[in-house]
């Protein structure tokens, strides 16, 4: 080695070489610089960033909970069908992105293949409906109509059919059992909206764009409890979307099961009952308008007394829920939501509010005792009573002479009660109210529950109202202005009462208080709220909170979550004047204004009580009212334009207590047709395995009773040309009856499309029968002079 | 040159020892081995072989259905690299120096066969030769080793001889025209990384060879300005041009262009401090970084490996790096500078480009990392340039 010349480093080499050492370790320290700006102190995003790379959300729906009625059977469930679907995952490991699948497939479903594979393809923006919308991870549904046969084929021959499923899938079901409908109670799905989504999307359920949410009814009130939680399986997935591992797994939760304390046979006879009797009402004639009822709305409860449970809740005109299933379609829409169909879509037995006219009157009779006046009077009951110059006549101008509050109860005697309001008008001031007016017949309306919500578990209960000072007041700010542009001192009606008020329609006055003491006036209240004061004299004065739901059962029958009812508030009366009033409201079923609908009734077995109501409605026919409780239930039933509160609702009402006791029309009570003489205290059983136990129900409760014949209904002309049967009947204007059976067994698309047609063709056909039903008013009149018809 | 210098006999440097004594005296040729290169340079080939086996095994489409596939190769290439090593070693890097027109002219050769219907275009390059057996050459990394074994020859003659302390003008010509032939040819397969390289070598050479200030700037400014015709005249191939937009804003199209160095930052910013573990990597196993076992495999380790995995493939290399630095400055002759400059130029500039586009610094070109990516040529052609720099490291005089 030492004979090798050394050539001598050069110093510009060495410096070139330590710039070039110093180069180098600069390039490496900015490559350590730069990992550690990624891995350290960005880590976290792109930690982020990589698991939203790799992992895909499958969901799979949880099955909405059933509703049942007290006694297990449904009314609201799933039906099974047959989907088929295409895992597209599966289908783009194939050579051919699975074509050939698709098309045996088609060939199997009797389909077109490019029908097929439309149905796969994903939405862009270039690509046009039919595409699938949702996460590609998602089997996608191609048909939802499959027949077992086809279904068996493509499971059979799995290995010819890859990536393809036909499974059953659970679409919501309103099966209607024994014809009882409950539309508005139950109320309906539909899909889930856009913020929704937003909303519950980092919550731990999130929706899928598949669906649906309650819009009304128990669907929307439980709509937590029924829907359960979809189960989201995180798949790690690579580049190519093939799945690489299952990340992590949270399970589908059915939904609970909600069990109400509705029973579907007495609901079936409340529909039907109602609905008859608005049938009837139409072909009444109305002395007052000189023309047929119209008879365009009503409704009807049947509640437990002891507890504030729904028993049935009627509404018409109703509709059928099935209509939402599956999307409702726009024509459907307009037609439910439309003035011609009167919306069919209010529960009018929460959202339905008028004056409640004279079944208001148990009200001032507490709050005439509460004033100070005795039960026993004696009142004078004048066929009229003056005030100034104005005249308020008893109906029909009766006179009953001097009375106790009874007595007045029991023959509905109006002027009885002006007087008491009157005086308790006058002694809190008059037209010049002391400070501290005690107001007792209003404070007693607002003791009894009225002017607000009862709490039902419903959504959108209306509170009707009081009209009392504080409201006349609010009501004068609000409108003085139009009323005093519009009002006229010698015009129209309208405008003398717009002038009125524009005055002094800040004040109560006198006519006010007058009109307010039989429920008159601007008094509204609710077919519930009544339901519940009524049931709150049958139980000794417990104002409950109504309830529908009874108890929320987990989807093993596990976990019972019992729905208790709630007392909200106590009568203000004592248990004295409770005892008088009730005895005064059987007086009413055995000798009063109720007593022709509740001839040879078993009282003595079964003590009726009752109260009717005809209330007036300024420009349109009266109002019927009909409240009446046992010892168990309470049924209030309304009838808009329908008549009087007796003559209407009578036989309806008479009708659902018969069914529920067994009563036969000659007053013999047989306990074996009795449908519910008690109110169901048991819960229905549900299975580990989520079966349900339920009893068997008649096709139809409302044929199978004895007393369902038309004779019942001693206002119907019997002899009319037009029956019951009638189908025209049902096309009255303005209802949409009850779905039949028949359509339910159709398929979903042609029910639409009948519905459709309904109100068109159902529309003004009544002329000739308005002629056909004179006979049956005569025979009307003819009774009603032989009866004692008072007030209503 | 003697015969003696160019033997590694080591008989020839004492008295007769026995066995592993003579093997580990003093002034043995083991014990004369830069030991930190070669260290540093087989763990690296070993970490590379368990990335790569990380970043295929599941990648059917390429493995033939073995996942050992690259694994087993990984080690074939290394174990052939090493015996490579050994031969250069052996043969002596001055011995090498009579052989280098031969070299050169074989390489040139290849490269030349690339561009007849012999060659294969893998990922856009038209660099390949394909041998058959799943095996194929990519020339131009061999032309790195003999561009700087040529223009180390031609540079180091005189100045080795003593007649001149730097290389003149036109011996620095020469050493030009020798390193353009193959790069032009290079160019236009075209495989722009590689010639990009090559310039960087080229510049290092030139440096480290003493030649004038001028050449260095000169070349510097040819260099900005053949940059801006090139891309003015569009000679760049489409994807080119896109790679380079895609590095200068990644964010323009993350579904197209952008795609490699999103998911190339994705994978090794979600690595952390210590990485998902070794073959536990998401983005890895779901194969979201393309070209992960060859370009992208820095990607592997940033994910699976964290930033302490990535931080020890820089620190080894930064050792080869620093101890070839160390023999470019204490041989003695100038032959042995330049070719050690050389490879630094090489190897620094090919790591930083490679660890840079993944690490979203640098554009993205297809160029191997030292010994970590897998392929042969290239993994030849590192080892190649290892045994030069341990003959350069052996051959320098003790008592320097």
């Amino acid at each position: 080695m030492t004979n090798i010349p050394e050539t001598g480093r050069s110093p510009r080499v060495q410096i070139r070489l330590v710039v070039i050492q110093v180069l180098v370790l600069s390039l490496l320290g900015t490559l350590g610089g730069r990992l550690w700006y990624l891995q350290i102190r960005e880590g976290d995003q792109y930690a982020k960033e990589a698991s939203g790379n790799h992992v895909q959300q499958v969901v799979q729906p949880a099955v909405r909970g059933s509703i049942l009625d007290a006694r297990g059977v449904p009314l609201a469930d799933n039906e099974t069908r047959l989907v088929v679907s295409a895992s597209r995952t599966d289908l783009m490991k194939m050579k051919d992105d699975g074509e050939a699948v698709l098309t045996k497939l088609a060939g199997v479903l009797g389909m077109t293949p490019k029908e097929v594979m439309e149905k796969v393809r994903l939405c862009d923006a270039k690509t046009p409906q039919p595409c699938w919308n949702g996460s590609p991870y998602q089997p996608i549904p191609i048909t939802d109509e499959t027949t077992p046969k086809q279904a068996l084929q493509i499971r059979e021959r799995a290995e010819d059919f890859p990536g393809i499923t036909a499974e059953p899938q659970a679409v919501r079901r309103y099966p209607s059992p024994g014809k009882a409908n409950t539309a508005q109670v139950l109320g309906y799905l539909s899909p889930v909206t856009d913020e929704e989504i937003q909303e519950a999307q980092d919550t731990s359920s999130p929706y899928l764009r598949s669906d649906q949410v309650g819009r009304s009814g128990l669907e929307r009130q439980y709509d937590k409890q029924l829907r359960g939680k979809a189960g989201v399986t995180r798949y790690e997935v690579d580049k190519l979307g093939r799945v690489i591992g299952q990340a992590e797994a949270d399970p589908t939760q059915p939904g609970a099961n909600l069990v109400t304390s509705i029973d579907a046979r007495v609901q079936r006879i409340a529909e039907y009952e109602l609905n008859e009797a608005m049938k009837a009402a139409r072909k009444e004639h109305d002395r007052n308008t000189n023309r047929t009822y119209e008879a365009d709305s009503g409704a009807v409860v049947v509640m437990e007394a002891k507890t504030g449970r729904v028993v049935a809740m009627a509404s018409n005109p109703t509709y059928d829920p099935n209509a939402w299933v599956g999307g409702i379609s726009s024509k459907d829409y307009a037609r439910l939501t439309g003035k011609k169909s009167n919306y069919p879509l209010l529960n009018r037995a929460i959202q339905g509010q008028s004056a409640p006219g004279s079944i208001f009157k148990v009200i001032p009779t507490a709050a005439a005792i509460n004033a100070g006046y005795s039960f026993e009077g004696p009142y004078a009951c004048t066929s009229s009573y003056s005030i100034g110059g104005q005249v308020f006549k008893n109906f029909e101008s009766q006179d009953h002479g001097a009375i106790s509050l009874g007595r007045a109860l029991e023959v509905s005697c109006d002027t009885v009660f002006y007087r008491l309001s009157h005086e308790e008008w006058k002694r809190d001031g008059g037209n010049k109210p002391k400070k501290n007016a005690k107001d007792w017949f209003y404070k007693t309306a607002h003791q009894f529950g009225l002017g607000k919500e009862t709490g039902i578990d419903l959504p959108n209960e209306v509170t009707g109202r009081v009209p009392d000072r504080q409201w006349k007041l609010d009501y004068w700010k609000a409108n003085k202005d139009a009323w005093c542009k519009y009002g006229d001192k010698d015009g129209s009606y309208a405008e003398k009462i717009a002038y009125e008020n524009c005055l002094e329609g800040n004040r109560l006055r006198a006519g006010d208080s007058v009109n307010y003491s039989i429920g008159q006036g601007d008094t509204l209240v609710t077919p519930i709220q009544m339901a519940t004061v009524y049931a709150a004299l049958a139980n000794g004065g417990t104002l409950h909170s109504p309830t529908v739901g009874k108890a929320v059962i987990s989807p093993d029958g596990k976990t019972v979550t019992e729905i208790e009812p709630e007392a909200y508030g106590k009568l203000p009366i004592t248990k004295k004047t409770l005892a008088e009033i009730d005895e005064a409201l059987e007086g009413v079923a055995t000798r009063g204004t109720a007593a022709w609908r509740f001839g040879g009734w078993p009282q003595d077995e079964i003590p009726m009580h009752a109260k009717t109501g005809t209330a007036e409605v300024h420009g349109k026919q009266t109002t019927s009212w009909f409240a009446t409780y046992t010892e168990d239930y309470s049924i209030v039933m309304t009838i808009s334009q329908g008549g009087t509160g007796s003559g209407a609702s009578g036989p309806a009402v008479r009708n659902i207590y018969n069914a529920l006791y067994g009563v036969a029309e000659d007053g013999t009570i047989d306990k074996k047709k009795a449908l519910l003489p008690e109110p169901q205290k048991t819960l229905p059983k549900v299975g580990t395995d989520g079966t349900i136990k339920s009893p068997k129900i008649p096709k139809d409760p409302a044929e199978d009773r004895p007393t369902a014949s038309p004779d019942a209904r001693a206002t119907t002309p019997q002899d009319g040309p037009d029956g019951q049967d009638d189908p025209a009947d049902q096309q009255q204007a303005g209802t949409v009856p009850s779905p039949e059976a028949g359509n339910r067994d159709t398929r979903r698309r042609d029910r639409r499309r009948g519905g459709g047609r309904r109100p068109g063709d159902g529309g003004r056909g009544d002329g000739p029968r308005r002629g056909d039903g004179r006979p049956g008013c005569h025979r009307r009149h003819r009774r009603a002079t032989g009866t004692r018809r008072m007030a209503s | 040159m003697s015969g003696g210098v160019n033997s590694f006999h080591v008989s020839g440097y004492g008295p007769e020892r026995a066995g592993w004594t003579r093997v580990f005296a003093r002034d043995s040729l083991a014990r004369r081995l830069d030991w930190p290169i070669l260290l540093s340079a087989t763990a690296l080939s070993l970490l590379g072989s368990l990335l790569v086996y990380s970043a295929t095994r599941n990648r059917t489409e390429l493995n033939q259905g073995d996942p050992y596939y690259f694994l087993v190769r990984h080690w074939l290439n290394t174990g052939i690299g090493l015996a490579l090593m050994i031969g250069t070693v052996w043969l002596g890097h001055r011995a090498l120096r009579t052989a280098v027109p031969l070299l050169y002219g074989a390489s040139v050769f290849l490269v030349l066969l690339v561009l007849t219907p012999l060659g294969s275009t893998i990922n856009g390059a038209h660099s390949w030769i394909k041998l058959g057996g799943g095996f194929s050459l990519q020339p131009s990394e061999f032309v790195k080793v003999t561009i700087i074994l040529g223009m180390a020859m031609l540079l180091a003659a005189r100045v080795d001889a003593g007649d001149k302390p730097y290389p003149d003008h036109r011996t620095v010509l020469q050493a030009l025209g020798l390193a353009v032939v193959p790069m032009l040819i290079v160019m236009l397969m075209p495989d722009l990384g590689s010639v990009m390289v090559m310039v960087i070598i080229v510049l290092g050479v030139l440096l480290a060879s003493g030649a004038s200030n001028r050449w260095i700037f000169g070349l510097l400014g040819a260099g900005a300005i053949g940059a801006i015709t090139v891309w003015q005249l569009g000679v760049l191939d489409e994807y080119q041009i896109n790679r380079f937009a895609a590095f200068a804003n990644p964010e323009l199209d993350p579904a197209g262009v952008g795609y490699n160095t999103n998911q190339a930052r994705i994978a090794i910013g979600s690595g952390g401090l210590t990485g998902s573990g070794l073959f536990q990597g998401s983005q890895t196993t779901g194969q979201f970084v393309p070209e992960q076992q060859t370009d992208f495999v820095f990607t592997v380790a940033g994910e699976e490996l964290g930033f302490v995995g990535g931080a020890l493939i820089i620190g080894l290399l930064g050792v080869i790096l620093w101890r070839a630095c160390r023999i470019a400055r204490d041989t003695s002759d100038l032959y042995g500078t330049i070719v050690a400059a050389g490879i630094v130029a090489w190897f620094a500039f090919q790591s930083f480009e490679n660890i840079g586009m993944t690490l979203g610094i640098m554009p993205v070109t297809g160029l191997p990392l030292p010994f970590v990516s897998y392929g042969g040529s290239s993994m030849f052609a590192v080892w190649l340039a290892v045994g030069l720099l341990q003959s350069i490291k052996v051959q320098r005089p003790m008592s320097a």
